[in-house]
């Protein structure tokens, strides 16, 4: 059912800019009021959250720790450096890999029970599948959103160029196919595939895990018909992008409907972006659980709102709760008048 | 424990497939055997006298009870401290925020690996929080409730979050696997924090908490009767060694103060543990005092609330001061050393008096740079370098009639790091020595199911189906290797890996890694050993003198 919530809505996502282009020729209004604004909301909502979390206290550090620590012999003991890290720059690196190539996820694993020939076995197997529907999935989407800078910037950087040259590399059909626009695709359908058909992730999915799925779907597919069935002109869709990044708006009217459904979609994920788990995409950085060194026991480290008025219960007062047992028995008394039974000091 | 199932039949009773309602719907089971027993109030009472306003109302409740007697603003209180708390970790605000519920983590835990209980799934137990942050502190969340899976706080919500975050050991192995290290552990300890504003609580951890604040540890142990402890341990090392050894408590001027879980100094196999320390210390002729007020590493505060977890941790330099130590010897414990790892400093530092330094052994010079903070040494860090350095005369050989694994506890593995120096010592002390399964040791290790306060017989079976990844991979090597012995560098671990091997590997042991280390042990050339610390005779004297019959044996 939260499936099919999320599809209707991003049906009805796309109808809205298709009635509102065509029928109530709006078309300053979905070709720069709607971009700019949803924009504004992307940017206010990610940095007002990003500061929401910095401004959270890191109390303690509690990195989780995956391998051996730096120990007092390295050459006995060897340092897991990228998982066990002690420096900052062990730190950092521990860090490019977790977000460039989703370490912890590629570690993951699939339990099993079996039925052995006299007990029962538990199996572990390395289970790769998410790691690689995820890493395709988000490195299409990366470099798709860097070769659409060429319709931002003039000129256009040399590594826009490079981009676009390396991902139409096979060249089928024309204009020429990307392997990214192929990624973004089936990256979100095989996520999707696994959301709807894994009956455990199934279970823990909401309309909010779906609907970015499609709407990311609705994206990529604007996308591809815009640029492969509908062939808008790229040239009046350029004009229209620089004067909004220049603040010199204009709506050229060779642009046909379906750059407007996907310029409202975009601008969907954009508004929505901030309010949502896709907010994962900043927070990965902040983790404090993988961002920090594993340091505790060897250097200071401050806790904000460190309360120094708890403090352990007085010995003095343990030793005149139990100072009589306590001499009896033979332990040193710090004040020996704790070691008198009340009824001798009478 | 006779209403609980065969180890067989439990197995046939795991369902990986989610019920047909949705986890909101669906509702939580409260028949005895779900829940640990909650506090008694006057230990509520003692804690709230010593840490004002974190504890709820005092009384008597069941939680198979439909009135749980919550004070009337309770969800005012518990709102409140989610928003505060919201600010005070960045661990909480930001968890609350990206999990993307990819489900990496739902087959992590050794609880839903054993129960099948989707609310046992890293995911869905932090959603019994996350959907109250969402309803409760978002607009998303309050607008569109059932789409983004929001709920407002209610009795109901409270009723589950103490059914299931009592039901997480804290043992953070989904954070492990985790894309963004979202860690249950922490989102567990805020929920507890939380539960114990209006109340909610456990016996089994109030009662250890409250304990140890006056007697020193968790046992409830007065300074009197710990050194009749002592004073009966020595003996036994004697009756095993023939050597009287020193065990000074309590003794000012001395370089190092030794602190251990109290576990050790109570029950079987711990107190094997605890002699093995002490044979060791008179061995090395340190330069050490235990201590009756300062007599608990394990910190059950850290189950209850960081105020709480400082207060206690806070004992350990307050004693150092006292007695003038210049380090800390800390013995084998799980949890007390995730908290002395990655709090103590932090917690308790200002309490350090100037007189400590960095540890250095006295034995072989070695400076502990890596404790430099802290000033304080894990036990077989020491005992390692001392391997190294030659300084222990071992004959392995004495633990040939053991066949022996490992079992990293959780908090050194994942909260520390702490994993080649145990087996190292292990590989010196025995000569049968065997890895368990990859993917069940070292930062992947499976819970014991019973830390966090969770160690109470009243949850018998979830205890049990929790073990379950534990004790397959135990009866894996039991069946490969011939493993008889589960070594553990935690208190806790050598309390309730007991049930659990009885359960799942019946025939294997549980040993502390100092046990073996006393054992194997020569104190001087040309001794013979005829039995081990457990007072059993050794493979080849096993006739000698052995004319007494156990008394538990005597009918049979």
């Amino acid at each position: 059912m939260n499936a099919l919530y999320s599809l209707l809505f991003v049906f009805l996502l796309v109808l809205i800019p298709l009635f509102g282009v065509d029928a109530a020729h709006m078309r300053t209004f979905f070709g720069v009021c709607i971009p700019t604004t949803a924009f504004i909301i992307f940017l206010l909502g990610f940095v007002y959250k990003v500061i929401t979390w910095g401004r959270s206290a890191v109390p303690f550090r509690i990195p989780t720790t995956g391998g051996q620590f730096k120990s007092f012999d390295p050459k006995l003991f060897p340092q897991n450096k990228l998982d066990c890290p002690q420096t900052g720059a062990q730190t950092f690196f521990r860090m490019v890999l977790e977000v460039f190539a989703f370490r912890s996820l590629f570690r993951n694993t699939a339990v099993s029970l079996h039925q052995g020939k006299d007990h029962p076995v538990v199996a572990y197997k390395s289970s790769k599948w998410l790691w690689l529907f995820a890493i395709t999935f988000h490195y299409s989407f990366f470099l798709i959103a860097l070769r659409h800078l060429r319709l931002f910037l003039e000129p256009i950087p040399f590594f826009v160029n490079g981009l676009e040259f390396v991902d139409g590399l096979l060249q089928i059909g024309a204009p020429t196919l990307y392997l990214t626009n192929v990624g973004l695709v089936l990256g979100v359908l095989l996520l999707l595939g696994r959301r709807l058909t894994n009956p455990r992730i199934n279970y823990i999915s909401y309309a909010s895990d779906y609907f970015p799925l499609f709407l990311l779907l609705a994206v990529a597919l604007s996308g591809i018909y815009m640029r492969y069935y509908a062939k808008v002109d790229v040239i009046a869709i350029k004009e229209l992008t620089m004067g909004l990044v220049t603040f010199n708006y204009v709506v050229p009217d060779a642009i046909g409907v379906s750059f407007f459904v996907h310029v409202f979609l975009v601008s969907c994920l954009m508004a929505y972006f901030p309010f949502s788990k896709l907010m994962h995409m900043p927070g990965v950085f902040l983790s404090p659980t993988r961002n920090l060194p594993n340091d505790t026991r060897a250097k200071h480290h401050v806790n904000p709102w460190n309360d120094p008025n708890i403090k352990p219960h007085a010995y003095a007062d343990y030793e005149k709760q139990f100072g009589v047992p306590m001499a009896e028995a033979g332990l040193p008394l710090d004040n020996p008048e704790n070691g008198v039974a009340p009824e001798e000091k009478a | 424990m006779s209403d609980i199932p065969k180890a067989d039949e439990l197995f046939k009773s795991i369902d990986y497939n989610p019920p047909t309602t949705g986890w909101m719907e669906t509702p939580v089971d409260f028949s005895p055997g779900r829940w640990c027993y909650p506090a008694k109030p006057e230990k509520m009472e003692y804690m709230e006298s010593k840490l004002p306003g974190l504890w709820g109302p005092a009384r008597e409740w069941l939680p198979s009870d439909e009135d749980w007697k919550l004070p009337s603003n309770w969800k005012e209180i518990v709102v409140n401290g989610f928003r505060e708390r919201l600010k005070k970790f960045r661990t909480l605000q930001l968890f609350m925020d990206i999990c993307v519920r990819c489900g990496a983590c739902a087959d992590k835990c050794h609880y839903f690996i054993g129960s099948g209980d989707p609310k046992n799934m890293p995911v869905l137990r932090a959603e019994l929080m996350r959907s109250v942050y969402r309803g409760e502190f978002t607009v998303a969340g309050k607008i569109l409730s059932k789409l983004t899976g929001s709920r407002v706080m209610e009795e109901d919500v409270l009723k589950e979050w103490f059914i299931y975050f009592y039901q997480c050991t804290q043992c953070r192995r989904c954070s492990l696997f985790c894309p963004y290290g979202i860690d249950t552990a922490e989102m567990t300890m805020m929920a507890r924090e939380l539960m114990h504003l209006v109340g909610l609580n456990t016996n089994w951890i109030m009662e250890p908490v409250s304990n140890c604040n006056i007697t020193g540890n968790h046992l409830g142990i007065q300074p009197h009767a710990f050194k009749d402890i002592v004073d009966f341990m020595v003996d036994d090392i004697e009756e095993v060694t023939g050597r009287r050894v020193k065990a000074p408590l309590n003794e000012k001027g001395h370089e190092i103060l030794f602190i251990t879980p109290s576990g050790d100094v109570f029950a079987d196999p711990g107190i094997y543990t605890f002699m093995g320390y002490l044979l060791l210390f008179d061995y090395l002729d340190l330069d050490y005092t235990l201590s009756t007020y300062a007599s608990e590493g394990g910190n059950f505060g850290s189950f209850t609330n960081n105020e709480t977890m400082k207060k206690l941790n806070a004992k350990m330099y307050a004693e150092a001061e006292r007695l003038g130590c210049k380090w800390i010897l800390g013995g084998e414990c799980g949890h007390m050393w995730r908290v002395v790892h990655q709090y103590m400093d932090t917690m308790n530092a200002e309490l350090q008096h100037s007189g400590m330094t960095t540890p250095r052994s006295p034995i072989t010079g070695t400076v502990f740079d890596t404790s430099a903070a802290t000033k304080m040494l894990h036990i077989t860090e020491f005992t390692a370098d001392l391997i190294k350095h030659g300084k222990l005369n071992l004959d392995p050989s004495r633990n040939d009639h053991l066949r022996v694994t490992f079992h990293d506890s959780c908090n050194p593995a994942r909260g520390m790091g702490l994993l080649d120096e145990p087996r190292y010592v292990l590989k010196n002390v025995c000569n049968n020595y065997f890895e368990m399964p990859e993917g069940t040791t070292r930062e992947q290790t499976f819970c014991c199911a019973g830390g966090s306060g969770l160690n109470t017989d009243e949850i018998m079976e979830i205890r049990l189906r929790g073990g379950l990844p534990r004790g397959n991979a135990l009866r894996y090597v039991q069946e490969k290797h011939g493993v008889n012995t589960m070594a553990c560098i935690c208190a806790i671990d050598r309390a309730t890996l007991i049930p659990l091997a009885d359960y799942w590997a019946p025939g294997v042991g549980i040993t502390g890694t100092h046990e073996l280390v006393a054992n194997a042990l020569v104190l001087e050339e040309g001794e013979v050993r005829k039995m081990d610390m457990r007072q059993e005779y050794l493979p080849g004297f096993e006739d000698e003198e052995d004319d007494w019959t156990p008394p538990n044996m005597e009918d049979a």
